[in-house]
């Protein structure tokens, strides 16, 4: 039965921050807030973990790099080197300005597509996907923060009808 | 709270009494109403154009590039031309999407959407040109280095036009994937209001399930600048890496260090030029006064009017450096621009890109819908007439007098341009009709600090939210069907 679950709609972002602060103080765990946009200062009220999908976009990005280097180094010095307009392919090194722009636009590539799709899995966001956001509403003008209730049920309740929700749902999940 | 407050003096960006609600309505609108007579009468003579445009080009493929104007002199004319204008007119999508949002310019929200939605159609049709100038665009995969049976013939990583290949590959598809991630929450918007069973199916398919959860937002905004920070020295590189098409050969006239900050000046003062163009006409088909507003239009126009001038000093340096090297070549190839046979074309760009825009010193007229429209359409005149005059008139009269020569379009040359401005206006129309055209989740986020509402109730020293009065609503219920 751990698994009813208590949700409070609001009309208004900063009302929601105030209720997210107001319910994180009384040690009540929050199971997931919905929002129609991103509101500043929401994933900290909740105590959420900064993303690290920054530091991944940059390893990506590296590996992009080293993939260029390594192909290049291969088809244009390695397997056949031609001399092009006097400037024969002796060594990466010598060669490399001609090189850089690839290099940075595979490191772009890797870096903006990897990301994306690191992105889509961690969120759970593909084509056919259903969507799983409890009320329509929530991506129009409506917030919803939901609540794991437990035997807590009640005093959820109580506590959610005063910080200015206009609506709250009792729900197994 | 203190993230929503705005110095007073910044004029709304959301016109009028608009709370959440009132976006979603909005936005939502043009795609759940019915296209009217004038869509319709546009949308057909964009189609037409655009099959013109493709029977052109099947003509072209069949029989081959003979069938333009060009000859052993001039060998790159329009197909180059057009190449490089599109490509261009797609850096101001980027620009407004990703480096406007480095700067954390509020205003890009209204027209971010729209502009990306133009860099992407537009990169589409340049595309189109270097493969039907391959003559045989099914060998086109042979730019892509790939294990063969040619002998271990790979492709030349030292040529500026497989660094193009490179460019433009990686520019359109970063563009789309980051186009589609912030349309993925305005998707799920429709979707969510959507009645009819097939506009849901397909809002649901294309939205990828979007639910909007609290760590999702988080990493949306997260992707959102890292790929800004990517795409700012992406669109940046692949106008230079274009330019470099010319500027590493050693043509007079081409073989100029100025040109990658030059073309990247002109394809932002192009690609403006078009937003202009399109939005102009779009915020009055669409009802979206209060989102792109007389202030957006004044914007942009300035961005026009500074790119333009920084045109205007590249074309006057150009000039200066051919006759301060003392090549004579170099120096033959610019006097012949300015008063050769091409003279008309090159006072055309002249006239269209470095005097037309510094009408918009004047406030009266940049902020004159009739005239920013006019002007965004001199511009792109005069900015194809820039790409003409370099590539032709650097062309056309060679080392030999004996082979020099004019160009002269065919009507295949003029069928397969026209058949691209079709091409991508049917896209961008059918992308009025159905793509939530303004980014309405971040125009949410700037409603509290730049939503005229807003700013009234602050300068009232009124409170921006409203505790609900009535208790709240209690539902009770077990049943869970998921």
């Amino acid at each position: 039965m751990a698994s009813k679950v208590v949700q409070a709609f609001y009309n208004d972002d900063d009302i929601l921050l105030l209720a997210v602060k107001k319910v994180k103080e009384a040690k009540y765990h929050i199971e997931e807030v919905y929002t129609p946009f991103p509101v500043h200062g929401l994933d900290k009220a909740m105590g959420l973990a900064p993303t690290r999908i920054a530091i991944a976009a940059f390893i990506y990005g590296l590996i992009g790099l080293s993939v260029a280097i390594v192909m290049m180094n291969f088809i244009m010095i390695q397997d056949w080197p031609q001399d092009i307009g006097g400037k024969p392919s002796f060594s990466y090194l010598e060669n490399m300005p001609a090189f850089v722009p690839i290099m940075f636009e595979l490191t772009v590539f890797f870096a903006a597509h990897l990301m994306v799709i690191t992105f889509y899995m961690r969120s759970k966001l593909w084509p056919f996907k259903k969507a799983e956001n409890p009320d329509v509403r929530s991506t129009d003008d409506h917030f919803v923060m939901e609540i794991l209730a437990g035997d807590h049920e009640s005093d959820i309740i109580e506590l959610l009808s005063e910080t200015g929700a206009v609506e709250i749902k009792s729900e197994e999940k | 709270m203190a993230s929503h407050y705005e110095a007073p003096i910044r004029k709304p960006l959301v016109l009028g009494d608009k709370g959440y609600h009132d976006v979603t309505e909005d936005i939502a609108a043009p795609v759940e109403g019915k296209a009217n007579k004038h869509w319709w009468i546009v949308f057909s003579i964009a189609l037409t154009a655009f099959l013109w445009g493709l029977g052109s080009i099947i003509y072209t493929i069949s029989t081959g590039i003979g069938t333009w104007g060009l000859n052993k002199t001039v060998g790159w004319a329009w197909d180059i031309t057009n190449f490089v204008w599109w490509v261009g007119i797609g850096h101001a999508g980027t620009l407004i999407s990703a480096v406007l949002l480095l700067f954390r310019q509020k205003w890009r929200m209204a027209v971010n959407r729209s502009a990306e939605a133009m860099t992407i159609f537009s990169v589409v049709q340049a595309g189109l040109f270097p493969i039907i100038h391959m003559g045989r665009p099914w060998l086109a995969y042979w730019v892509v280095p790939i294990p063969n049976q040619f002998g271990s013939l790979w492709v030349n990583f030292n040529s500026p036009l497989l660094w193009d290949v490179f460019a433009i590959s990686t520019y359109l598809s970063v563009s789309l994937v980051f186009w589609w991630t912030g349309l993925l929450p305005d998707f799920a918007m429709i979707r969510d209001r959507a009645v009819k069973p097939f506009q849901k199916k397909i809002y649901s398919l294309v939205s990828f399930g979007w639910t909007g959860r609290a760590k999702d937002w988080q990493r949306f905004e997260e992707v959102s600048l890292v790929l800004a920070g990517l795409a700012t020295p992406l669109v940046l590189s692949v106008h230079t890496i274009v330019s470099f098409d010319f500027a590493t050969s050693v043509i007079p006239g081409w073989h100029t260090t100025i040109f990658p900050p030059y073309f990247v000046a002109g394809a932002i003062f192009s690609g403006f030029a078009m937003v202009n163009t399109l939005l102009i006409i779009m915020r009055k088909v669409s009802n979206l006064e209060a989102y792109i507003t007389i202030q957006h239009i004044e914007l942009m126009n300035i961005v026009i009017m500074i790119t333009g001038s920084i045109v205007g000093c590249a074309y006057i340096t150009e000039l200066f450096v051919a006759w301060y090297s003392g090549v004579e070549y170099e120096q033959y190839a610019f006097l012949n621009r300015a008063t050769g046979p091409y003279a008309w074309a090159y006072w055309s760009m002249m006239t269209c890109n470095v005097f037309s825009p510094q009408f918009m010193w004047f406030k009266k007229l940049r902020t004159s819908i009739m005239f920013s429209f006019f002007i965004s359409i001199v511009v792109n005149i005069g900015m194809w007439f820039e790409r003409f005059v370099i590539i032709v008139t650097s062309l056309h009269r060679d080392y030999l007098p004996s082979s020099w020569t004019m160009f002269s379009p065919t009507f295949v040359d003029i069928g397969i341009f026209v058949g691209t401005i079709g091409f991508f206006f049917v896209l961008f129309l059918l992308y009025a009709r159905t793509f939530p055209v303004i980014a309405q989740a971040e125009v949410k986020t700037i409603l509290k600090s730049s939503g005229e509402k807003y700013k009234k109730l602050r300068e009232a020293g009124k409170p921006l939210y409203e505790m609900p009065k009535a208790a709240a609503k209690i539902v009770q219920s077990t049943k869970k069907d998921q």
